[in-house]
């Protein structure tokens, strides 16, 4: 296990160090303490380690994460793993807003509440959240899951493409284009596999799930004309 | 982009350290806005006595004898206190009026920052730690204060320019954000008869409180009315004389931490402001929802 003090290394030098990690090193389990709320903490990490933060994260935290797995051990600010691209990223407590951010894989799993814009614009990420998501979330979403154990806040997935999403509780209201769609068995496994990998299969089945998607009427999408795009 | 901090002490033991809180915090919101910096503290009010915190840009001029001039105006006792480009006088609470108005004739170069009978507002350009040493921040006590570090979009990077404005007596605001109809919200107050210092958005917002408070509404309903009435982004944090009051506009872009605990509640904008003080490790930490408005009074 490899520690690094925030506080007394710097984050230049923790990012530094991280970003000289590749596939090949020993070095694969990391701790991160004080971390403080600081700004951009393991943003750009692309090697399959285990990086645990002890304490609460500011801005961006895991951002464009490849391969790696970053569990917070606390909340995390505005971004959190904004653009990731693979591996997982855990948060124990709450995410500030605009969590997985236009996020093209990967696996995002909150354990806390997620705050507005959650999962916007999303491109291929797949998204747990055990308690509520706020206002805007899956705004202009494109691809990927996002599975909300809690309620949504207004307008969920307004202007959608083709993300799935699956809620528990309440949607305060849908955006446009965005409407309840069937759930059928394919969803159902999906949603099951996604709990499990989520770390919340003890929590809810797929069965207790909605499912929203897109009307596709307000996207120039046309089934007709799939093979030309 | 702008930082906000604020605290409201539960528990009288911390008073003696709100100063020292709250200069941590606010030096540590200094990337989101080195242009300037401000702080309102809130005194214990003494029975009989208010104050009226004075700036100018020529202090050795101003503040000479101002104190002498001030009680022979208005035929009452006047102590100052000078610090810095700032000097707070005492008087009797029932010539406080009188002493506001008599600033302007007496020292046209100065700026009442606030007036009131806990309330003082120190203000400048520069970084927040200079800001913060130049009126020694850190020895203040209090019962509940406000800090802004300003990263100015709306008008002059200027001494009126930053804040906390203070529009009404023991009230002040801080805002980060922008408000897009402040100039028609101006012209309507202007009507009611506020009067205006800058051009600046905020002073609108703080205006606009103070105008609806004087109309009977108390912190919570007037903060309220902000959510019809201003078009904008804002985050706004509120002070009056036994109240601490927070509102984020319905958009909710602008960032906003709380903690709560036995002896205190605590805002940021980020929840790093935050990490030094007492028990936060335990605290009840939560970002305040959009539209929704949170207030605290004693």
């Amino acid at each position: 296990m490899q520690v690094f003090d925030l506080e007394a290394q710097g984050l230049r030098a923790l990012n530094a160090t991280l970003h000289t990690l590749n596939g090949q090193t020993n070095e694969t389990a990391w701790e991160i303490v004080n971390p403080k709320g600081s700004h951009a903490i393991a943003v750009g990490v692309d090697a399959p380690v285990d990086i645990t933060v002890r304490g609460s994260t500011g801005y961006y935290c895991a951002g464009m994460n490849k391969l790696a797995t970053i569990r917070v051990k606390g909340s995390a600010g505005p971004g959190v793993a904004e653009n990731m691209m693979s591996g997982t990223v855990i948060i124990d407590g709450d995410a500030s807003q605009y969590a997985g951010a236009t996020g093209r894989g990967g696996l995002l799993v909150i354990k806390g509440n997620a705050s507005s814009r959650c999962g916007i614009s999303m491109k291929g990420i797949d998204i747990v959240v055990d308690g509520n998501i706020g206002h805007m979330s899956a705004f202009m979403a494109q691809s990927g899951s996002m599975v909300v154990l809690g309620d949504a806040g207004e307008a969920l997935g307004d202007s959608l493409y083709e993300a799935r999403l699956f809620v528990r509780g309440s949607v305060k209201s849908l955006g446009a284009d965005c409407i309840e769609k069937e759930m059928r068995p394919e969803h159902l496994a999906l949603l099951a596999d996604l709990l499990k990998r989520g770390e919340a299969d003890h929590l809810a089945k797929p069965e207790e799930f909605r499912r929203y998607g897109s009307a596709r009427k307000l996207y120039t999408f046309n089934i007709d004309n799939a093979a030309s795009y | 982009m702008c930082g906000i901090v604020g605290l409201f002490l539960k528990d009288p033991g911390l008073e003696p350290r709100l100063g020292a809180m709250l200069t941590d915090m606010l030096i540590t919101m200094t990337d989101r806005g080195p242009d300037s910096a401000g702080i309102a503290i809130y005194g214990r009010p003494l029975k009989g006595h208010a104050k009226l915190t004075v700036q100018s840009p020529e202090p050795a001029k101003d503040f000479k004898d101002l104190a002498d001039d001030l009680a022979a105006l208005i035929k009452a006792p006047v102590t100052g206190a000078i610090k810095d480009t700032h000097i707070v006088l005492d008087l009797p609470s029932d010539r406080l009026d009188d002493a506001r108005a008599a600033i302007a004739t007496l020292r046209p170069t100065a700026k009442v920052m606030s007036a009131g009978e806990g309330i003082e507002i120190y203000k400048e350009v520069g970084l927040p730690k200079d800001v913060a040493a130049r009126f020694d921040l850190v020895k203040m006590s209090g019962t509940h204060g406000i800090g802004h570090t300003r990263m100015a979009t709306e008008s002059a990077v200027t001494t009126a320019g930053a804040h906390p404005f203070s529009t009404g007596s023991d009230q002040c605001l801080v805002h980060n954000g922008s408000l897009s109809n402040h100039n028609s919200v101006r012209r309507v107050l202007k009507r009611a008869g506020m009067t205006f210092e800058t051009e600046n958005d905020t002073e609108v917002a703080a205006a606009f409180l103070t105008h609806k408070m004087h109309e009977g509404a108390n912190l919570g309903e007037a903060m309220e009315a902000t959510l019809t009435d201003l078009d904008g982004f804002f985050t706004f944090v509120v002070g009056t004389r036994n109240g601490f009051g927070v509102v984020r506009d319905p958009i909710a872009c602008k960032p906003a931490v709380m903690a709560e605990t036995d002896q205190y509640v605590a805002f940021g904008s980020e929840y790093r402001a935050m990490v030094n003080l007492p028990g936060i490790d335990t605290a009840r930490i939560w970002e305040p929802e959009p539209a929704t408005v949170y207030f605290w009074e004693r």
